[in-house]
């Protein structure tokens, strides 16, 4: 593979940049795998690398239905975090902050991940007192977290409205100056670089029709361009999980639903940070290009159809411009939806299944981008190793029937309530 | 923005309502010996097809009834509404 730096850079402009080599191939199926990954997003790319780089596993294909970075990892909004209080979500998504620190440098390809800081907004004694909270568990787990009152914030965010007669005035707020966001796109391609470099066939343009099941194990897909056998399979289609669990007579914690995202005409640099809503679910970030990159709440009901309704934007937006006025004054230049998979919790399943050889990663929620090197690596490992890691534990898909739920915002069965 | 038949209002914007989930789940039977499982199915596990979905919507903002709405996941078109104790075909 072609090593990227300043210096190919040079070299291949002497060629007009018509001699770089392609970033991955586009191979037929073979007849067999080692392991089959359902799902070219970040989670299965990120899969299939650590499956070939940490447990050496290369007879690998990845088959997409679409293309790949298509879905979820092409439509969030790029935030990376581990701002948790549970032991289970705090220690997982960590151990994600790291593999997203040495990213660019592990993969040779530049995620762009800015370090820039999150802040969630609190607007009542309350609501300090819970983030006041949240940070010491997160500081216990060796997080870095810091609790800002109301003037700390206003010289970080001075854009938000400190005017005196606000319905919900800013007392403060919870930062994780560590988290932040990356190019989402350079991810999925960074990943589907290195895998196919290191013998994974990725494979688009190839739908899941059917599996086929032999005494309780898995022994192949069939796919719309053709069967392909496979001693292991591992479902990584987060917002299509129930989809192929119906193919296999499961019935998953898992609802699909909706979310939308937008973002509005570019401005200069006026925000620093990732800002968070805490009196309604809005976020908000500022793209290199300028744009401001928001989203908030699902739409509210099962939907597969990855297009949002004027009237939850409007709200979500309304929020936003009561958290920052100054954004009823720009246009807004596009937005677009993504369907989740919404697990019951409100945190994801990576786990065994019944079927001996099937592995299950689902159940992300809106979370899921900034698992994606900690989702990858862990499932690498429970499929490699064929029992899960300490860090994904916690997230059994039996934990319902347990009741060892990890109740992150205590939303019970409503997650799409917030 | 979706327009929802309410059976007793009429033609009203799903700004009126709110959304109950899946209308085919049963909870189990009062007075009976109950799994663990039946639990799990009925609190926790669900079909979540694409296609033809019958759901709950409360019509908050309206009669404040809850009625039945068969409603395609991936187009959004609402085939038929039913009121709560109404049998759906």
């Amino acid at each position: 593979m072609q090593k990227y730096s300043v210096f190919s850079l040079i070299k291949n402009a002497f060629s007009d940049h018509q001699n770089w080599e392609v970033a991955w191939k586009d191979p037929t199926p073979k007849k067999e795998y080692d392991v089959i990954i359902i799902g070219g997003g970040g989670h299965g790319l990120a899969t299939a690398y650590y499956l070939a780089k940490e447990h050496n596993i290369t007879n690998v294909a990845i088959i997409e239905k679409g293309w790949i970075g298509g879905g979820n990892v092409g439509r969030n909004t790029t935030i990376i975090r581990s701002n948790y209080m549970h032991d289970d979500n705090a220690l997982f998504s960590e151990f994600g902050m790291d593999l997203w620190r040495k990213m660019s440098q592990d993969l040779n390809y530049n995620v762009m991940f800015s370090p820039r800081g999150i802040i969630n907004l609190a607007h009542s004694d309350a609501q300090m007192n819970a983030y006041s909270r949240r940070g010491n568990s997160m500081r216990l787990n060796g997080i870095d977290a810091v609790l800002l009152n109301r003037e700390e914030v206003q010289k970080r965010i001075p854009m938000a409205d400190f005017s005196d007669n606000v319905r919900f005035p800013i007392f403060g707020g919870l930062m994780q100056p560590s988290a932040g966001t990356a190019r989402h796109d350079a991810v999925a391609w960074g990943y589907a670089r290195q895998a196919d470099s290191m013998g994974v066939d990725i494979i688009q343009n190839c739908e899941v029709t059917g599996f086929d099941v032999t005494n309780g194990k898995i022994v192949g897909v069939r796919t719309s361009r053709g069967d392909i056998k496979a001693k292991k399979v591992g479902l990584c289609v987060a917002g299509s999980t129930n989809i192929l669990a119906e193919m296999l007579n499961m019935t998953l914690p898992i609802e699909t639903h909706l979310l939308q995202a937008c973002v509005s005409e570019p401005v200069k640099p006026l925000l620093d940070h990732v800002v968070t809503f805490g009196a309604g679910h809005f976020y908000c970030s500022q793209s290199d290009k300028g744009e401001m990159v928001m989203g908030g709440d699902l739409d509210g009901y099962n939907s597969y159809s990855q297009r949002g309704n004027l009237p939850t934007l409007q709200h979500v937006l309304t929020e936003g411009i009561a958290m920052f006025p100054f954004l009823s004054k720009l246009k807004m230049l596009r937005t677009w939806g993504g369907i989740m998979d919404m697990s019951m919790d409100g945190s994801p399943i990576i786990d065994k299944t019944h079927i001996d050889g099937l592995y299950l990663n689902c159940g992300w929620c809106y979370g899921g981008f900034k698992a994606t090197p900690a989702s990858g690596w862990t499932f690498a490992h429970t499929i490699a190793q064929d029992r899960v890691h300490e860090l994904n534990a916690g997230y059994s898909l039996n934990r319902f029937n347990t009741g060892d739920l990890i109740d992150e915002k205590g939303l019970g069965t409503k997650t799409w309530i917030s | 923005m979706l327009y929802i038949f309410c059976p007793h209002c009429g033609s009203r914007s799903q700004n009126e309502f709110v959304y109950g989930g899946d209308a085919t789940v049963k909870r189990p039977e009062l007075n009976k010996e109950i799994s663990d499982q039946d639990w799990d199915n009925f609190v926790y596990l669900r079909k979540s097809p694409r296609g033809k979905h019958l759901e709950l919507w409360h019509h908050i903002s309206g009669c404040r009834q809850w009625i039945k709405v068969e409603r395609d996941t991936s187009t959004h078109e609402i085939f038929k509404t039913y009121k709560a104790d109404e049998l759906t075909e």
